[in-house]
């Protein structure tokens, strides 16, 4: 049986309480916002992108623990980091929540890893996911949003 | 049909007060185990738990009546017709409709407001004109007037809240015009509990000459209703809400408007005689019933019906308002817990937000300790956006519910607020 400490590791408890990057990037060119209807979570986020790396991300909206510590982790790992870079670990962070396959704890570092427990509530894999998901339309920059549905 | 009397539970002698243990014991699934614990099941709103007497009912029909209904000159097709024209007569029992001719089975209460808007909305509205409903909708009573209303050029207005999750009555007579061709409401809200003044808003269209449809699906859990007491010309429930079978419901509309309505889906069963030039319609009910029908789902609902009327109804609705009463004031001793829907009258639902935690994180918490509860928006995303949340956590009581299942949710916020502190 999973149990609530699975879910609720420490550093997501903790980035839910004070979400880093919780802000509008000033001169961003890259926007997205992101929204899970069955929830009423929204976010909204901004990347200023400077040849192929990702100078700086923000985000805001309002969300559960889940998305809030997905978003918040997720900027502190991509920044500084290559459009493609980015674009590997949200398939490793995805692969990590939606498949049987042993996660690749070093490509993901120990707190992309902390959302592992995740995996065990289904319910909540939407969650964690959402910010990824409207990281990768704001990279791509097609302005249509992303909706986990 | 034998069924009525044959099934019906033998515990019908009078009970000295409502046991709620004995209650219980009719409901299987309360017995089992959740996440290592006794399940606490407090999503009542969103459906209800099924007695054993209903489960029975089909697994009987099934095992000893299957056949097509209304066309069989066969026995077995005459005692599945008649069972489930039982199920039929059973809802209209319960609503106290003048006839069974007069209820006409729907997928569900979403479907019963739907047929109104296809037909009479389609039938009466034209460019300027209105319906009115109000601000505390399912999205089920929103929804389908918001299409009719575009496609016919009318106008769609609200009956607003106050901050009590109350109708504003005051603002009635106005919202009342000469151009208003049917009001839509909801008896009892789902996402914050109120009981409407169904009553003096009937009053007031009908001394304007408009017709009222009630969303009765969270009414009809918590008691019978009786539709010709109220005067209302529409009424909707849905049979998984009131301890019957899912894919079931009911639409009560009176005789002369369901007359005048057209039909809403053709096909077979819906109609008189049939050729290319012109076909007529079978007279009522069935003008609204196109194709084999639910058949196991009308047997259904007869069945939960049948268990229902054996109650002790003032007995339940008195457990029923202490579970309210009792919920509410152990909610409201937890610091940071915000009650939504504060209504003097209220059926027993509580809709809630605790500080610093998201209802989604609650709900999951309460899931771990084996208490389920619904959280999001209820499908009533205006009423978030009145409150100014974006979801509340729901907690919402049926017959069966007891104190000791409010102390459980009410340890599990407590947790809550432990692991978001």
């Amino acid at each position: 049986m999973p149990e609530l400490q699975d879910l609720y590791q420490q550093v997501i408890l903790e980035h839910n309480r004070s979400p880093r990057n919780f802000r509008e990037v000033p001169g961003a060119n890259r926007h997205a916002h992101g929204d899970n209807p069955i929830c009423g979570d929204r976010i909204r986020l901004w990347a200023k992108v400077t040849g192929d790396v990702i100078e700086d991300v923000g985000f805001l909206g309002s969300g559960c623990a889940i998305s809030t510590a997905s978003a918040s982790v997720m900027t502190t790992v991509v920044k500084g980091k290559t459009v493609g870079e980015a674009e590997r670990l949200f398939a490793a962070f995805h692969a990590m929540l939606t498949e049987d396959a042993t996660p690749d704890r070093q490509a993901l570092g120990t707190k992309l890893a902390a959302f592992a427990g995740v995996k065990e509530f289904p319910a909540r894999v939407k969650c964690a996911n959402l910010p990824w998901h409207t990281l990768h339309a704001a990279l791509r920059s097609d302005g249509a949003g992303a909706t986990t549905e | 049909m034998k069924l009525a009397m044959a099934e019906r539970p033998a515990a019908t002698a009078a009970r000295p007060a409502f046991d709620v243990e004995r209650v219980r014991a009719d409901f299987p699934l309360l017995g089992r185990s959740m996440r290592g614990q006794a399940l606490v099941y407090l999503d009542n709103a969103a459906t209800s738990q099924k007695p054993r007497h209903m489960i029975d009912a089909i697994h009987r029909y099934y095992e000893v009546m299957n056949a097509n209904v209304h066309r069989g000159v066969y026995q077995l097709s005459e005692e599945a017709t008649s069972a489930y024209e039982w199920g039929r007569a059973m809802v209209a029992q319960y609503l106290n409709a003048p006839s069974p001719a007069e209820i006409v089975l729907v997928r569900g209460a979403t479907e019963g407001v739907n047929l109104v808007a296809a037909t009479f909305g389609r039938r009466h509205l034209g460019s300027g004109d209105e319906v009115l409903i109000s601000a505390m909708e399912h999205h089920s009573n929103i929804v389908p007037w918001q299409m009719v209303c575009e496609e016919r050029g009318a106008r769609l207005r609200v009956i607003p809240i106050n901050a009590r999750g109350e109708l504003e009555m005051e603002a009635l007579p106005a919202l009342l015009t000469p151009r208003t061709k049917l009001v839509a409401v909801v008896h009892v809200s789902n996402s914050l509990g109120t009981i409407n003044p169904v009553e003096e808003i009937i009053a007031q269209a009908h001394a304007k000459g408009i017709p009222v449809l009630l969303d009765g699906a969270q009414a009809v859990p918590h008691g019978p209703v009786d539709v010709q007491a109220l005067d209302c010309d529409f009424y909707a429930v849905s049979g998984h809400k009131m301890f019957g079978p899912t894919g079931v419901g009911a639409l009560f509309g009176k005789r002369a408007l369901l007359d005048a309505m057209p039909p809403y889906q053709g096909g077979g069963e819906m109609i008189r005689s049939v050729t290319f030039e012109k076909t007529t319609y079978a007279p009522l009910p069935m003008k609204f019933e196109a194709g084999t029908p639910n058949i196991e789902g009308g047997v259904g609902l007869g069945a939960s019906v049948s268990y229902l009327q054996q109650l002790d109804w003032p007995a339940v609705a008195a457990h029923e308002a202490d579970l309210l009463a009792y919920a509410t004031e152990r909610l409201s001793e937890i610091p940071g817990v915000r009650l939504i829907g504060t209504a003097a009258r209220k059926a027993p639902v509580v809709s809630f937000t605790l500080d610093g935690t998201h209802p989604h994180d609650l709900g999951t918490i309460l899931d771990q300790e084996g208490v389920a509860i619904r959280t999001g928006h209820h499908c009533t995303q205006p009423v978030m956006a009145f409150f100014g949340v974006p979801a509340t956590a729901r907690a919402s009581f049926a017959l069966y519910n007891t104190r000791a299942d409010v102390d459980r949710l009410v340890a599990g916020v407590w947790h809550a607020r432990e692991v978001f502190r």
